[in-house]
């Protein structure tokens, strides 16, 4: 019984194998941590803006035929349809972010990296992409086009 | 001195008595290499290593016409192609080689996988292996975007996508590194910071293992060879087996030059972050199997978007391909294990439908 005790009495080389031990690991992570820190990218302000004028005439957006503009730091896509509407929605695509083209022989909007198709509501309606693109509000003001997230 | 046949000079004794050479002399001249019907197989190794040789070279001599920023890459790509004597060819080579230095390295993984040379003691070899395929897949990857040309551009924006779709630590590592939430200059940054650091340190690591047990451990001789039995015949490593390894070189080399010089790279334009992606995108071709997998599933499977199901499918299956070793139990008991040479055969056939597959869709559909 009173070897046991003695056995689980700190020994000297126990304690020195416990002080350089923790001392190794807060060495690491006095290391680790600022270099875990310093890899991960500080974040950018998000370009807020709700709505954009885009560099266009309205009359300049023929029928059948599509746009991309930049919507922030994002593209996004103006398409006018055959009938004569205007309609605008975010350019990645919902499956791996690619930008996406209108194809004017389709007649709605295309993703060339998977073959994602969408229709003119934005739907996603054949390909892997998994949910609709985000759609926008199109205002046509005279002859400017103003392009604002949905409310 | 003492053993080895024929005398030396005076430098040669001079530098054995600093640095041992009779002991490496001993070495190389023990070395032996296994002779049966699939010594072939042996080559292929040796092959990559000499392509691998070619990348540094080529790579160190276009470092020092690259500048590594969106705004300056591909301008830089440019000047080397049109303006730097033979810069062209140099880089022409550089991305040729890297192609054919993964298609060996397939070549010598499945000949190794189907050879059964995974088999104890060798299972770390096979470890360091998949870990080099892995390096070889990452020079690749990053080296692809460094150009900043349009296919480029959105290859990575895929190739970095599908890392974000990665369940829990998924979005973090995409972030980390895109180097932000979308590819940028700063991807670009990150991604020549891998290819000319990171990886490179991580092959000199892993391929010093890899070559060090390979030297330990000696050739493996396939399990079918070694049943059959009869008198085992090998040939000396010095001259014989490596004159034989300098043929295949410098047929790699041929083939490389020509390849180099008669298709020699495209750049194409210049990366447009607002641009649509362009039509007939493709990723380098031994990630097109992946690729084209991507493109098949549809977008919900059992309720779970099909990415996911599809990456994690991905890194599951490298998972196994990692671990076989551990998992082909009759191989390492000695016996025949014809499971796991049809795992290898369907694989194999697997990568080959969907990259022809790949290559003979039609772009628009």
């Amino acid at each position: 019984m009173a070897e046991e005790t003695l056995d689980r009495e700190p020994t000297r080389r126990g304690f020195i194998n416990w002080f350089l031990g923790t001392s190794a690991v807060a060495f690491l992570l006095s290391v680790f941590y600022p270099v875990g820190r310093y890899l991960i990218p500080p974040p950018v302000a998000e370009s807020t803006a709700g709505t954009v004028t885009l560099p266009l005439k309205a009359e300049d957006v023929k029928p059948n035929t599509g746009q991309i503009f930049k919507f922030g730091n994002r593209p996004a896509i103006l398409v006018r349809t055959t009938a004569g509407e205007l309609r605008a929605f975010s350019a990645v695509c919902t499956h791996l972010n690619c930008t996406v083209q209108y194809r004017p022989d389709l007649g709605h909007i295309w993703c060339a990296c998977h073959n994602g198709h969408f229709d003119l509501n934005g739907k996603n309606i054949a390909g892997p992409p998994p949910r609709p693109l985000d759609p926008y509000v199109v205002n046509v003001r005279g002859r400017q086009i103003v392009v604002s997230k949905s409310a | 001195m003492g053993g080895s046949a024929k005398p030396h000079g005076r430098l040669w004794t001079w530098l054995d008595e600093r640095v041992g050479l009779a002991e490496l002399e001993k070495l190389v001249k023990k070395k032996e290499v296994p002779v049966h019907r699939h010594t072939v197989w042996y080559y292929l190794g040796g092959m990559t290593l000499f392509l691998f040789m070619i990348q540094v070279a080529t790579g160190i001599l276009l470092l020092f016409y690259y500048r590594p920023s969106a705004e300056e890459a591909y301008e830089s790509v440019q000047f080397l192609m049109a303006e730097v004597e033979f810069g062209w060819l140099i880089r022409s080579i550089h991305s040729w080689a890297s192609n054919l230095m993964i298609f060996t390295l397939f070549i010598h993984l499945f000949s190794v996988l189907l050879l059964k040379a995974y088999r104890p003691p060798r299972e770390v070899t096979w470890l360091s292996g998949i870990g080099l395929l892995g390096v070889g897949m990452g020079f690749g990857f990053t080296g692809y975007l460094l150009p900043w040309n349009e296919l480029a551009y959105f290859a990575t924006k895929v190739g970095t996508e599908i890392t974000g779709v990665v369940p829990l630590v998924g979005p973090f590592l995409g972030r980390l590194l895109r180097g932000g939430d979308e590819v940028t200059g700063a991807t670009l940054t990150r991604f020549y910071g891998i290819h000319v650091a990171v990886l490179p340190l991580l092959t000199t690591l892993i391929l010093g293992l890899h070559l060090f047990l390979v030297q330990k451990h000696g050739m493996s001789v396939p399990p079918g060879v070694e049943r059959a039995g009869g008198a085992r015949r090998t040939m000396h490593f010095l001259p014989n087996f490596l004159l034989r390894d300098l043929v295949g070189w410098l047929s790699a080399l041929a083939i490389l030059a020509a390849l180099a010089a008669y298709y020699p790279t495209e750049l194409g334009q210049k990366a447009d972050p607002f641009a649509p992606a362009p039509i007939g995108i493709k990723p380098e071709w031994y990630f097109m199997f992946m690729f084209k997998t991507l493109k098949y599933l549809p977008s919900y499977i059992l309720g779970i978007e099909g990415e996911i199901v599809g990456v994690v499918g991905f890194g599951m299956g490298g998972l196994v391909l990692l671990l076989i070793p551990f998992l082909d139990r009759r191989t390492a008991r000695g016996e025949p294990s014809r499971l796991f040479t049809w795992i290898g055969i369907a694989i194999i056939l697997y990568m080959i439908a969907l990259t022809y597959l790949g290559y003979t869709e039609v772009a628009t559909q």
